[in-house]
């Protein structure tokens, strides 16, 4: 098979950060090759040159043979490059047909669409109904609408960005054998993913970047996971603190959450019941958009709920109390957004220190706020949590995103809470952060905190959690010993 | 009878600016854009209209003054607001000081000079037959004119790919730019036929309803033609309903003060105000309804680099 | 074309560089627009820019000018921030001067000290309960608060006039609209004799102030900052955004009441139906320019009080139209936003890419 697309020493930087530097990759027809590594290795920077998003700095491609040089997504699609991104770019108010028919470079006629959807459809499986509007499909439902959208341009190179993310198990092999189809009939696939079982499972050829370089391209069929692994993190970090046993005595119990969403295309949850034990870690698993925000929301107290709602803490009731009021009775929450809701960009780090310690007396004087108090908090959470700043008056938009992470967990776990609620904590950040993240959760329940982890990670919540449930579409599946979860319980449990 | 045949002209015409007005806006606020300057640009349009028309006596390059003139300030928000990525809240007010300020500057020396009334549109034999001929075929060419106006954006907005088009950056700017659509030019297109439209529903004042030119005539004209958008949740239809339900209450108003009902003339003129608001909160009550209908991206800064 | 970039770090100098290129930019305006209207646009500058200044009557006009639109800016600048958009500060002034000046009415001919602040107490009740109107409507059903704020500015100026032809109307003045004169426990000390600078002024420094601190160091001013910032994160904070909502329309209500009351009790001295000259709308443009800081709204007040007083000086002197002061104001907050870009962002060229 010869050679559809050759890059060739790519390099590209961003102020100060090389995100790509001399990568060199070739994609042969009927390939999937798989583009492998760690949030922030440069796969995406590298996937917006190929799509002509991002100009390089250096380096050529080549597309079947002539020199490739996109100025535009228009130039890519032209030339025969499909792009399936990770976040769609759907209307969500509009029908399916008409995100279709927005798609087309030319004016064609809507018959003339129909009957090649008509063919795509029985072809490959790709049943939609068109009539309906966007916003009302699931996640997986959505991604079939970019990728007809995609196919009605006839690619030859079709690129897909952490498509199984927003996918269930049973989807998940649904696209695996969507792909293999169009790799049997010649098409080149570009694969971007990191995790390993699933590139191990579906790819023919890997190359992973690790700090915007190629550290390696293979067959993946000549590799082990492991290797993988370790080619993808570079050193192997594994300095984990132990988790200790919990106590059977209850930190946390809810009864009953049940929660009707105002949004009409929004998750509703019903009837979640679950407890947290004294030194216990227990994980909420789960595909994005099934109701963790909602959930995590009415945790926190930042939303109101009906009647009804029963949410014990030491045997109170908490569910009509504020988030200030949790606060106050040693409760914490790291919400999934750092910029713009557990942090805010625009302020200083200290400033940002005050922004959950509101409730806190020792923080004022008649309301007037003791800035000194405040400034020695602050230097105190960025020495102990490591968080890598110019001072205390440096703005949270000047971090990156794992340092901010680490502040914004540092600054609620110096509070030695009893109770700690998090959704995401380690969601796009670099490994080493989350490590230390993860030892900072689990230091603390081994002093008997309960914490209540909200993940879509699943290798995270298995390394670190007692216990685990799956949120499925509001519903809370029961609670699976972490150690023997499997697999099956979790796609069975996906599929409710 | 003929008293109920004034009332419904009357209507008629104290709608029609207004019908032009929230046509334009609506296409605005359909690409996304909140263009708070409307009252601004009906003044503008008032004021070149009521010039031109009075130095050259021709009532048609009067109206091309006014879309020209009110097109042009609108430009002025749309550069602001598309290219240098204004506030458009603030953009949109300033365009409504600056163009309250600017018409009366150039409408000074014209001040209380009146003008010939507007032809009716004859229309051989319709126009004789009794009733329907008054209620139907009984007015200038600018009130049919701005029901195909209407119309036609209907059908724009749901028939056309460019329609389509519009809806679709209105909804969600950036996914239309990586599908390669021009969002910050369709905008400005969309904000100068806003700006024209609004001019035009400007010169329906000095020109037809009341020919004349008197500073600040507009009366709050342009904010309640926003309110029509709203009350119209985004449906070009409905907004000949809106108008003439608002047009009907200021025309009512004024029948019932001539009754000599006993209440304060200034009371009286609060009515379309106090609807307005009445009706804004009615519609914000359905919150299902505005979420489906209104454009998502409304007031929300595009930078092209994604 | 060209492009904008955010910059990362936003340099601390165009706290003072964007207003002052605005500034020169709106009076290169002016200039070619005297030019073309076939006055002298250096004469007319003078006139209207330089010559208040000069003399002790200019210098006290200014005062009076400035007073209610630095009062009302700061009030207006809580909300801006937070994303609150009251543009009915009009209205809200004119409630506050009509429920103030129906206060000092209703204790004629009675002397005491007291008949001030009671009334200047009822002004800013009055301004609070008109803004509370569209701050309710916003809270409970998200209705658009510029347009219920706007409806209620014609309202409110409908009433004013309504109740000046009638229960408030002079009983002996010959059937004008208007009222009695205020007495003089009803009316505001003068700061300096032979002119009309009342004391009003220093309550407006006095709230500059307090606005300054609160704004720096207290809890109040922390949440408004929040809130600016990411309404989401203020909620994270504790306080809901129906918090900001309520908050920014009673501060901008009581201030814009506070300032009608000011201005009548002042330097108009009675009820007219003339009582709203849109300060409301020009303290919108002085809250921007003043770049929603204290001390820049008491400076951007200065400055378009001067526009008023220079508008007068050139209809009298030049026989401009008064409403060069409106096109003044227009093109400033016109310039003001296209300089912010300047600031915000790097521009830099690009070729053009991509078509419809």
């Amino acid at each position: 098979m010869q050679n559809i697309l050759e890059i060739d020493g790519i390099s590209k930087s961003f102020s100060d950060i090389q995100a790509n530097n001399d990568i060199s990759l070739y994609l042969r027809q009927g390939q999937i090759h798989a583009l492998l590594g760690e949030n922030g290795a440069g796969k995406s920077t590298l996937v917006k040159i190929i799509y002509g998003i991002v100009k390089p700095d250096h380096g050529t491609m080549t597309l079947n043979g002539k020199p490739y040089d996109p100025d535009t997504p228009e130039v890519a699609r032209n030339e025969g490059i499909g792009m399936v991104f990770q976040h769609f770019s759907l209307f969500e108010s509009l029908s399916v047909l008409d995100n279709i028919i927005l798609g087309q470079k030319e004016n064609l006629k809507k018959d003339k669409i129909l009957e090649r959807l008509d063919y795509l459809q029985n072809e490959y499986d790709l049943f939609i109904d068109i009539n309906k509007i966007v916003a009302t499909l699931s996640a997986g439902e959505k991604q079939k609408v970019e990728i007809i959208r995609c196919m009605l341009q006839d690619p030859k190179i079709m690129i897909l960005d952490e498509p199984t993310s927003v996918l269930n198990p049973s989807e998940v092999e649904k696209l695996f054998s969507f792909l293999r189809k169009l790799s049997d009939q010649g098409m080149a696939v570009l694969y971007i993913s990191h995790k390993l079982h699933e590139i191990k499972e579906l790819c023919d050829t890997s190359t992973i970047l690790r700090g915007g370089k190629v550290v390696k391209s293979c067959d993946t069929a000549s590799i082990t996971i492991e290797d993988l692994a370790q080619l993808m993190v570079g050193k192997a970090i594994d300095n984990k603190v132990k988790l200790s046993e919990p106590k059977q005595a209850r930190v946390l119990d809810i009864k009953n959450i049940s929660y009707t969403n105002p949004d009409i295309y929004g998750v509703s949850l019903k009837g979640i019941k679950f407890s947290v034990n004294f030194g216990e870690i227990f994980g909420i698993a789960g595909i994005s958009g099934n109701g963790q925000t909602e959930l995590m929301k009415i945790l926190s107290g930042e939303v109101g709920t009906s009647d009804g709602n029963q949410i014990l803490y030491h045997d109170e009731d908490i569910s009509n109390l504020g988030i200030n009021e949790r606060r106050k009775r040693e409760i914490v929450f790291v919400p999934e957004d750092r910029l713009g809701h557990s942090a805010v960009g625009g302020l200083s780090l200290s400033e940002n220190l005050l922004l959950t310690n509101l409730w806190d007396l020792k923080f004022f004087s008649k309301g007037v706020i003791d800035s000194n108090y405040v400034n020695e908090k602050t230097v105190e959470v960025i020495k102990k949590f490591n968080v890598q700043c110019n001072d205390a008056a440096s703005l949270a938009s000047s971090l990156s995103g794992g340092n901010l992470q680490k502040f914004v967990v540092g600054r609620e776990i110096i509070k030695m809470p009893k109770l700690v609620v998090c959704e995401q904590p380690t969601w796009g950040v670099d490994v080493g952060s989350a490590s230390l993240i993860h030892n900072f959760l689990i230091e603390i329940s081994n002093t008997g905190s309960a914490i209540l982890i909200i993940s879509q990670d699943l290798d995270e919540l298995r390394s670190i959690c007692h216990r685990i449930a799956i949120i499925s579409n509001g519903v809370l599946s029961k609670p699976y010993d972490a150690n023997r979860i499997t697999p099956q319980d979790i796609a069975l449990e996906m599929a409710k | 009878m003929d008293l109920l045949i004034a009332i419904f002209q009357g209507i008629i015409i104290a709608s029609t600016p207004l019908v032009l007005a929230a046509v334009g806006e609506l296409v605005v606020e359909k690409s996304g854009v909140l263009n708070l300057g409307v009252e601004g640009m009906m003044i503008v349009g008032a004021v070149t209209s009521f010039i031109i028309t009075y130095e050259t006596g021709s009532h048609f390059l009067g109206l091309t003054a006014a879309i020209i003139s009110a097109g042009l300030v609108a430009s002025l928000f749309g550069l602001l607001t598309q290219y240098l990525l204004s506030n458009q809240v603030a953009t949109g007010l300033a365009l409504t000081l600056f163009g309250l300020g600017l018409a009366s500057l150039i409408g000074q020396t014209y001040s209380g000079i009146s003008l010939d009334t507007f032809p009716i549109l004859d229309v051989y034999l319709l126009t004789e037959i009794p009733i329907i001929g008054s209620l139907l075929f009984n007015f200038d060419y600018l009130v049919y004119l701005s029901i195909i106006i209407v119309v036609s954006v209907y059908y724009f907005l749901n028939k056309t790919k460019f329609g389509l088009v519009l809806t679709a950056i209105g909804d969600n700017h950036d996914s239309a730019h990586s599908l390669g659509y021009s969002v910050k030019m369709v905008r400005l297109f969309a904000i100068i036929f806003g700006g024209s439209c609004a001019g035009l529903g400007g010169a329906y004042l000095s020109l037809v309803q009341t020919p004349m030119w008197v500073e600040n005539m507009t009366a709050g004209r342009g904010w309640i033609a926003l309110a029509i958008v709203v009350f119209s949740v985004w449906r070009p239809l409905w907004v000949l309903v809106g108008a003439y339900v608002f047009g009907g209450i200021t025309i009512i108003q004024l029948h019932v003060q001539a009754f000599g009902v006993n209440i304060g003339a200034q009371y009286m003129s609060m009515m379309p105000y106090l609807v307005t608001i009445v009706v804004l909160v009615f519609i914000s009550m359905n919150k299902n309804r505005l979420a489906v209908n209104a454009p998502n991206c409304l007031n929300r800064l595009f930078t092209s680099d994604l | 074309m060209f492009k904008l970039q955010k910059k990362e770090i936003i340099d601390q100098s165009s706290l003072y560089t964007v207003p002052l290129i605005a500034i020169g930019c709106s009076l290169i305006f002016v200039f070619i627009l005297f030019l073309l209207i076939g006055k002298n646009p250096i004469l007319a500058i003078f006139i209207i820019f330089i010559e208040p200044l000069l003399s002790i009557f200019g210098l006290s006009e200014l005062i009076v000018k400035s007073t209610p639109l630095i009062i009302i800016a700061l009030g207006l600048s809580i909300g801006f921030r937070a994303g609150v958009w009251n543009i009915g500060a009009e209205g809200q002034y004119t409630i506050g001067a009509l429920f103030g000046g129906a206060a000092i009415l209703a204790f004629y001919p009675n002397n005491g000290i007291w008949i001030l602040p009671l009334s200047f107490f009822i002004a800013i009740v009055g301004g609070i309960l008109w803004g509370m109107i569209p701050a309710f409507f916003k809270a409970r059903f998200n209705t658009n608060e510029i347009l219920v704020s706007l409806m209620l500015t014609y309202v409110a100026t409908l009433l004013l006039s309504g109740m000046v032809y009638g229960p408030l109307k002079n009983p002996d003045g010959f059937n004008f609209p208007e009222s009695r004169l205020f007495h003089d426990s009803g009316t505001l000390p003068i700061i300096f004799p032979g002119t009309r600078a009342h004391i009003g002024f220093l309550i407006a420094i006095i709230l500059v102030g307090l606005m300054y601190y609160l704004l720096k160091k207290h809890k109040f001013g922390y949440h408004v900052r929040v809130s600016g910032e990411s309404p989401r994160a203020l909620v994270f904070s504790g306080r809901s955004t129906n918090y900001m909502v309520y908050l920014s329309f009673i501060i901008s209500g009581a201030f814009a009441g506070l300032a009608g009351v000011i201005e009548v009790s002042g330097p108009v001295g009675q009820l007219v139906p003339a009582i709203p000259v849109g300060y409301g709308f020009t303290a919108i443009i002085v809250a921007f320019l003043g770049r929603l800081n204290p001390l820049g709204i008491f400076f951007a007040g200065f400055l378009l009080a001067l526009t008023y007083i220079g508008g007068e000086a050139a209809q009298i002197r030049l026989g401009l139209p008064n409403a060069i002061t409106g096109v003044f104001q227009g093109v400033l907050l016109f310039s003001l936003l296209a300089a912010e870009a300047f600031t915000n962002y790097t521009i830099s060229l690009k070729k053009i890419r991509g078509n419809i």
